[in-house]
């Protein structure tokens, strides 16, 4: 830079018009002491500016560094880097599952002595040996700013296709309120909302099949209000067709199934929360094929019409050390379900076909404790009994009397997670809910997610 | 037993009741982690009412979406959290659940701090192979102090969006926190300096940005993979590699299980260093100021010659 300017200097001297001075020798020494001078005064400003420059570009670079070594990203996740049609793909999840089952029974005459279950029930243990369990197709995105939706399409062993859950629902509503619209697990209870992979054993509790066909998921309407308190405090209602059991998924203009529930939970110090429900299911049918069994080889065929009603009560209770789960913790829940199933009954439809007026009221109830021992590692233990209460059948009193026999279940379960995706379970149980024939059951399970991330709930 | 109508009243009756409630006057912040609740406090003082849906004993990839933390999101004017997938196992149940229109994602009322910074880490190939990654980069982006300088403005900005009427004092309350900050960061930045290049093995890998601003050289991993347990083949070829490259300490955070740091200080002799990771994860990480005067602290005290 020095360089360039002296040169730049002496070309403009040189391009002056020089002859006058050049007279005396005496002249040119002065004219060179002058130029030195204006030499010297500009290279000291220059050595100046220099430093100046410097000392900005360092300012510059510490202001940077210490600032953020971080320019503000563009506003909103950039992280759809991909970009195109594609991007605005759903979230995919798929959920792998497999199962072997060993049981002392034939699953084929499995009943639950004293209840009346629908003809196609998933009830029991299954098949024996070695099976697929449910595949799990999710997908799940926002709609639009004010709707998000959602489906779990379910593909059973047998090669055949379910549609699980398929829905949409607000997001923009405010107030506290959410409205969904489609086929869901109802709000009911404590598992009944609960997809089966996330389930601590691998069959739904015998009050379960018995009183929800095993899950009760139906076609309609939900709306639900979360109240503006600390506490939280919820309040749900239901409209819909009563497709599953306890429906009978009748063509009527009007609702076949109403639910209401409330559910309250909160917080107890920083290392256990709590949420407890109550749940009422209202269930019509009409002409609905239900088997009986009093005791094992006793099956009967029946066309019950009428309402049915379902209280349930429930808890759950959670603990970890801090609240911080990753290493122990445990969790409590149970379950209580009152069945009321009034209408008129045709008692054997293939044989005598006895009609008559039909009244039974029943209970059950599950208690379950799931500790996790060391991080990957949890036991788990259930309790459950149902009572078949009374049937009454005014045409033939003795024919749905079990005598009040109290099926019953106990179940061991120990799980190994080699990572938050992947689960590995042990599941010993006895059950009895043959009359008089004790069932030995062992199931060995695998259950795995792929893809999107789910967000599970409480 | 319970009468249905009686059930059905109570559903008409409780809403009404609680319409009632008093309305609160400030604004509402609910944040994920702690280190965004206290600096929403900073920044918005008496004119805020901050909740913290986790402390800082608990991983923070690990929460559910309890009762408590819904009836939170519920009552939320703003929602402060991490994002880069942090919070992905359990906030969008939060949101979803809470009913709450004004904190959904992409309103101004939901702010992810990860969205405004640079991010460290960002997998070039996102495969679960690879562990619990993160495909938006390193989310633990609190545990350096130039990070929290860059999302204060931007907190700022949306208190005094969503309450307008206080907007000159929350100017005020972040031009004197930033003031503050940068004359921190430089006082941290100095008593940090010894520490320049200095190799550590970390427990999880939390600790990108901080080893970014400090200049400490992460040489080791003691989970094989982020999110998985570390496992004692793993902890063994951590101590070969110490052999061969030796390290200053072995850093673990306060949510963390220490045995596996615990185990690999005894056999290699190096100081295990357990660091606050957000504000309440030490006794003197009581805001944000503390949080890094405390990191820096034990940072400096375990590489001092002893």
């Amino acid at each position: 830079m020095r360089n360039l300017f002296s040169a730049g200097l002496a070309v403009a001297l040189a391009t002056t018009p020089l002859a006058a001075a050049a007279d005396t020798a005496s002249d040119i020494q002065a004219l060179r002491q002058e130029m030195e001078a204006i030499r010297a005064n500009y290279e000291q400003r220059l050595q100046v500016l220099e430093q100046r420059l410097k000392a900005a570009e360092a300012a510059a670079q510490a202001t940077a560094a210490s600032v953020a070594a971080a320019p503000p990203a563009p506003v909103g996740p950039a992280t759809g880097t991909g970009g195109g049609a594609n991007a605005f793909n759903p979230e995919i999840s798929l959920i792998l599952s497999g199962l072997y089952t060993r049981t002392s029974r034939d699953p084929a005459n499995y009943s639950l002595s004293g209840f009346h279950l629908p003809q196609a029930a998933e009830a029991g243990p299954g098949t024996r040996g070695f099976s697929l369990s449910e595949s799990e197709l999710g997908f799940s995105a926002s709609i639009d700013p004010w709707l998000r939706g959602s489906a779990a399409i379910s593909i059973a062993p047998d090669n055949t296709v379910s549609v699980e859950e398929a829905f949409v629902q607000t997001t923009g509503l405010g107030n506290g309120l959410t409205l969904k619209a489609g086929r869901f697990f109802s709000g009911i209870g404590y598992l009944n909302e609960q997809h089966a992979h996330t389930w601590d054993f691998v069959d739904a509790p015998l009050a379960y099949q018995a009183f929800l066909g095993n899950q009760f998921g139906d076609d309609g309407l939900q709306l639900r209000w979360l109240a503006p308190t600390d506490l939280f405090l919820e309040l749900g209602a239901e409209l819909g067709r009563g497709r599953p059991f306890p429906g009978g998924d009748d063509s009527r203009n009007g609702a076949g199934a109403a639910a209401l529930y409330g559910h309250v939970g909160g917080d107890l110090g920083t290392s256990s929360s709590w949420r407890a429900g109550l749940s009422a299911l209202n269930a019509k049918a009409t002409d609905q094929t239900l088997v009986f069994s009093s005791a094992p080889g006793s099956a009967i065929t029946n066309s019950f019409s009428g309402s049915t009603r379902v209280w349930v009560a429930d808890f759950v209770y959670k603990w970890a050390p801090n609240g911080n789960a990753t290493r122990t913790n445990f969790k409590l829940q149970g379950e209580y379900l009152r069945s009321r199933r009034a209408g008129a009954l045709v008692a054997d439809v293939e044989g005598a076909a006895t009609a008559g007026g039909y009244l039974a009221t029943q209970s059950g109830w599950y208690l379950q404790g799931v500790y996790q021992f060391m991080p990957r590692w949890r036991v788990g233990l259930r309790t459950e009994r149902l009572d078949s209460g009374t049937t009454g059948f005014d045409a033939n009193p003795a024919l749905f009397d079990s005598a009040g026999y109290k099926p019953h279940k106990n179940t061991l379960m120990l799980d190994f997670n080699p990572s938050e995706f992947s689960r590995m379970r042990l599941q010993l149980a006895r059950d009895y809910s043959r009359n008089g024939l004790p069932d030995n059951q062992l199931f060995l399970q695998y259950q795995m997610s792929l893809g999107a991330h789910g967000a599970h709930g409480f | 037993m319970l009468n249905l109508k009686t059930f059905a009243a109570a559903f008409l009756l409780v809403p009404l009741a609680l319409m009632a409630a008093p309305a609160h006057a400030a604004l509402r912040v609910f944040a994920c982690e702690p280190e965004w609740a206290a600096l929403s406090q900073e920044l918005g003082g008496d004119l805020v009412q901050v909740s913290s849906a986790t402390t800082a004993l608990q991983d923070p990839h690990q929460i559910q979406a309890k009762p408590s933390l819904i009836a939170a999101v519920r009552n939320a004017d703003l929602v402060v959290c991490t994002g880069a997938e942090l919070e992905i196992g359990w906030l969008p149940r939060l949101l979803q659940q809470s009913g709450n229109s004004k904190v959904q994602p992409g309103l101004p009322g939901n702010l992810a701090a990860a969205d405004f910074v640079r991010k460290l880490e960002v997998p070039t190939v996102l495969d679960r192979s690879q562990g619990d990654v993160h495909a938006a980069g390193n989310p633990h982006i609190q545990t350096d102090p130039r990070n929290i300088a860059v999302v204060a403005p931007v907190l700022a900005a949306r208190m005094q969006q969503l309450d307008a009427a206080n907007a000159t004092q929350y100017a005020q309350r972040q031009a004197s926190f930033s003031q503050r900050w940068q004359h921190s960061m430089g006082r941290w930045a100095a008593q940090a300096a010894p520490l320049k290049g200095a190799s550590v093995v970390s427990q999880h890998k939390a600790f990108a940005y901080l080893y970014d601003w400090l200049g400490l050289k992460e040489i080791a991993v003691l989970e094989p993979k982020p999110g998985i347990e570390p496992t004692p083949s793993h902890l063994q070829e951590v101590l070969a590699t110490l052999k061969a490259q030796p390290a200053r300490m072995v850093i673990y955070a306060a949510y963390q299980d220490p045995r596996a740091s615990e185990w690999l200080s005894a056999n290699s002799h190096l100081p295990a260093v357990r660091l606050p990771f957000t504000v309440g994860g030490s006794d003197a990480a009581k805001d944000l100021f503390g949080l890094f005067d405390d990191t820096v602290a034990r940072l400096t005290a375990a590489a001092a010659p002893k």
